[in-house]
């Protein structure tokens, strides 16, 4: 099939974004031909401000080189500028005559610095601030020239004056307004931001208007003169009042451009323009729902879509986007979103401390936030924007939220740096819209060290460049600690193979697999017997699927499980005697002692579970230890049931409201057996007092004098975690079947190695109280299903203690002579 | 004469002498069995080509046991903090760097037999 033609005019960071997305999509679908007016391949914008201040170069600043076009066989007509658009012979026509064809046409014209109509603004020596051109121009001037004048005080005027400045200009800043980014900032932020700027040598004419540009002797612009008659020298003007969408190509071929306030290409939400359904717009030069953007993340969001749509895929639609401002001048932090003016129904939240430098202000409006101001310390600038764009409540964290994330404590993430403590779905990058979890995925899965890798790979900080800092944190925590992020959403299972934990978990129940070579072979592992990583997931997931069908291969386990005990650091085990609820006898207790002396086992401990700990024991003698305590294996060693930990409860305390012993010991014999995707621990509290620490438990219960309070999910572990309240229920029946059905659920949904609070947190506990609560007919069939699954469990020591020493499982605690 | 550290490795070495220890079917498959021996605990693996491999039983990292680790392909992963054994040659895998000795072993007639 002959390819279609796709025309793109406009050779910058929309356009050929765009066309980025669409080779990831469809790489064939098209021949692409691309016009720009500038001699030069796409470079970012974002960074010419950098370049004017002399912090970056112009080579580190192209996006795609001509190398780029020719690889991916793309005609480029840089420097040709198209002044024609022929729809009825769909057809394309450069100022030189250059023609191309098209099937589709995407316009990205982007815009033009808008100049006021000001006597003399034709003069040599004036211009705007939008392209490689007008940078040099400024930088040019800087060896020349003494005085520079930028008129604007807005995000790109103050980054044009502090460039001209660095480059040893005199600058003064004319605004027209009473203070300067009055479009991104409030007073107070914005006199912070001048003090500090005037500080570094800025001078500032501010609510002031200019009257002409004079012209000196040499016919260069030589001064400014105000409304009020005041003069300024100056042998360069920049102006900075704006910028305009660059509409006139397509409004001289009849596409509808709009009349009034809004103009701009109008695009629906496909981001095809309104007119012409063969033509597509992105950019800047674009209309969307009565908005035109300048900032650069709604314009890649626009190339997402329309690049679904031109390959034919048409899914996706454009619906507006929220925006934040940061500007770029070394040294200063400024951050601003959303809306900041206030009004009526608005509250504000706000922190000024004028002598250090620092002004945070939020503005809430019920109980959401809706926009935001940093000035000085803008590091939780991303936490509120998404905050911000995700509409969160934020009513329960309202007096901790200026204090930033990092004060909303989280025990087990103490001493991690910001960007440890992120979650995974925050955006780093808000230009490209990369999230921490994409960029520690590519970080993981690619081996990637630098910087520049993790830009090349993620496109995170590689548009503005102001998340650097945050990126590099990332590679740092991910690259240098042991921390291990907890998405398992997406990542796949390990090296072996490309699928996540859900899409193997899916595969064993679809296709009844019943064995680790099977269920390798179906999913296309790319390893022989897969590694430590995937077979005991795999082996977990087979048993929990099929109970009593599956094999369970003792060699995809770990060590601990396959030997039922726990490996300590010299290679010797730790024994946990089952002790149900915690209960034990002065019998068991004397055997223990026995035990402990007779193997010579040097520490004997209480665990925080409530178990005897025996330490140090020597592999060849597990059986024997085994044997002497004629106790059944405590599975403190185990993905599984380890505990279900009790106070005395009504049997004993004058509190007591319920008999909480007598519950756990239930709870713990029913579970015996139950292997899950990670250790599961249980508590069971008599009253209130919770004397069992059931609210950091998987499954807490509470007795209350009426019955019994279920909680799940909790955490004492690395996350530290209060448990969420499942339901309360009457009876020690209800007790057992809301938790066995929670249980169930979680042995059946849970990754490998998700504790319940991960778990959870993943799904979401409405999901769980729909599943386990709501739906009686459900939870019975839970129930059902774990009692079927450890029923018939043998304890794993009395059965290693009968076999004959050659036995397969037996075997491993006989050592060989040579 | 006193024979020195290097004169009895040399000896040792010399005297070291092909020994039966087992059948192949006494070590599991993807599993290990330890064997004690004058040169210290060895770890005899075999994995799911019936290949069989020996290494020193102490990981290069923190002496962990290798015979207790999940064996592989042609590794095996040390139970303790997840370095990974080339059963070849007893060499660590990348990013890890280290070493375990790897010893001599081979099948005859359904026999494992060790050179210590």
């Amino acid at each position: 099939m002959k390819k279609q033609k796709l025309v793109l005019v406009g050779n910058g960071m929309a356009g050929v974004r765009t066309v980025e997305e669409l080779l990831k999509l469809a790489p064939d679908l098209y021949d692409v031909t691309v016009f720009g007016a500038e001699p030069h391949g796409n470079y970012n914008r974002i960074l010419l401000s950098p370049v004017l201040a002399g912090e970056m170069t112009l080579p580190e600043i192209m996006l795609n080189d001509l190398d780029w076009y020719r690889d991916n066989g793309i005609t480029l007509h840089a420097g040709k500028k198209v002044t024609k658009i022929d729809r009825v012979k769909r057809r394309v026509i450069a100022e030189d005559g250059t023609e191309a064809e098209y099937d589709r046409l995407l316009l990205a014209t982007g815009s033009t610095p808008f100049i006021p109509p000001i006597p003399g603004k034709d003069l040599p020596g004036v211009i705007g601030y939008r392209d490689i051109a007008d940078t040099e121009a400024m930088i040019e001037a800087a060896v020349h020239h003494k005085h520079a004048v930028v008129i604007g005080a807005g995000l790109l005027g103050l980054e044009a004056a502090n460039g001209l400045m660095l480059r040893g200009m005199d600058v003064t800043v004319v605004h027209l307004a009473d203070w300067i980014m009055e479009r991104q900032l409030d007073k107070a932020a914005a006199d912070m931001l001048q003090a500090s700027l005037e500080a570094k040598g800025m001078k500032f004419l501010l609510s002031s208007q200019t009257d002409a540009l004079v012209q000196g002797e040499s016919g260069r612009v030589c001064a400014v003169r105000l409304k009020d008659g005041m003069q300024i020298p100056a042998d360069l003007v920049v102006v900075a009042a704006g910028i305009r969408p660059n509409y006139a190509l397509a409004e001289s071929a009849g596409i509808y451009c709009g009349s009034g306030r809004v103009r701009g290409i109008h695009v629906s939400d496909t981001l095809q323009t309104v007119t012409d359904p063969r033509i597509y717009a992105v950019g800047e030069c674009v209309a969307h729902r009565g908005m035109v953007y300048g900032l650069v993340a709604p314009l890649f969001e626009q190339g997402k879509v329309c690049a679904n749509h031109l390959a034919n895929f048409g899914i996706g639609r454009y619906q507006g986007s929220v925006t934040s401002t940061k500007l770029k001048v070394t040294g200063i932090d400024v951050f601003s979103a959303g809306d900041f003016s206030g009004g009526p129904d608005t509250e504000d939240i706000v922190l000024h401390d004028k002598q250090g430098g620092v002004y945070k202000r939020l503005v809430i409006k019920q109980n959401r936030i809706v926009g935001s101001v940093l000035y000085g310390d803008t590091a939780d600038g991303a936490w509120y924007f998404q905050l911000m764009k995700d509409q969160q409540d934020i009513h329960e964290i309202r007096d901790h939220l200026m204090f930033g994330q990092n004060h909303l404590g989280d025990t087990g993430h103490k001493g991690e740096n910001k960007a440890a403590a992120m979650a995974d779905s925050a955006e780093v990058c808000g230009c490209n819209g990369v999230c921490k979890g994409t960029i520690v995925k590519a970080i993981k899965e690619k081996g990637l060290f630098s910087l520049d890798e993790v830009k090349k790979h993620t496109k995170a900080a590689s548009s503005c460049g102001s998340c650097t800092g945050l990126v590099e944190q990332i590679l740092a925590s991910t690259v240098g600690g042991a921390y291990q992020v907890v998405s398992a959403h997406d990542k796949a299972v390990c090296g072996c193979t490309d699928l996540s934990h859900g899409d193997v978990r899916k595969a064993i129940r679809q296709h009844k697999l019943l064995t680790i070579p099977d269920a390798m072979a179906f999913m296309d592992w790319k390893t022989p017997n897969g590694c430590a990583t995937c077979r005991p997931a795999l082996n977990y997931y087979l048993i929990s699927t099929w109970p009593h069908e599956a094999q369970d291969d003792p060699q995809s386990r770990f060590i601990n499980e396959r030997s039922h005990a726990n490996i300590q650091k010299d290679g010797t085990y730790s024994v946990v005697p089952r002790m149900l609820g915690g209960i034990t006898t002065p019998d068991e207790l004397r055997r223990i002692a026995d035990v402990a002396d007779k193997y010579a086992i040097p520490t004997v401990k209480v665990t925080g579970g409530q178990r005897i700990d025996l330490l140090g024991v020597k592999r060849e003698d597990l059986p024997k230890v085994w044997k002497d305590l004629g106790m059944a294996s405590g599975h403190a060693y185990g993905k599984s049931i380890r505990t279900v930990k009790t106070c005395v409860g009504a049997e004993h305390c004058r509190f007591g409201t319920q008999r909480s012993m007598a519950m756990g010991v239930d709870l713990e014999k029913m579970l015996f057996g139950m292997w899950s995707p990670h250790k599961v621990k249980l508590a069971v509290s008599g009253c209130p007092r919770n004397c069992a620490e059931s609210g950091i438990k998987d499954v807490g219960v509470i007795g209350v004098d009426s019955g019994w309070e279920l909680y799940v999910a909790g955490n004492g572990g690395i996350k530290t975690e209060v448990a969420h309240f499942l339901c309360k229920v009457a009876t020690r029946e209800e007790v057992m079947e809301y938790s066995a059905a929670f249980l169930q659920l979680y042995r059946e949904e849970g990754y490998y190695l998700e504790r319940t609070v991960h778990y959870v947190h993943r799904v979401g506990l409405e999901h769980v109280k729909k599943l386990v609560v709501d739906d009686a007919e459900n939870r019975k069939a839970l129930y059902g299903r774990l009692l079927f699954a450890v029923q018939d469990y043998k304890d794993p020591w009395a059965e290693r203690c009968a076999d004959d020493a050659a036995a397969p499982l037996r075997r491993q605690f006989e050592t060989l002579e040579a | 004469m006193m024979m020195t550290e290097l004169d009895k490795l040399t000896a040792a070495v010399e005297a070291a002498d092909w020994k039966t220890i087992c059948a192949l079917q006494d070590i599991p498959v993807l599993g290990a069995r330890v064997v004690h021996s004058a040169q210290g605990d060895i770890a005899v693996f075999r994995n799911a080509e019936d290949e069989v491999f020996a290494l020193q039983d102490r990981c290069a990292h923190k002496a962990g046991p290798l015979s207790q680790g999940i064996v592989h392909g042609r590794q095996v992963t040390c139970p303790l903090h997840g370095w990974k054994f080339e059963l070849a040659s007893g060499e660590a895998v990348a990013p890890d760097v280290g070493c375990t000795r790897a010893f001599e072993v081979a099948v005859a007639d359904g026999q494992v037999k060790l050179k210590v």
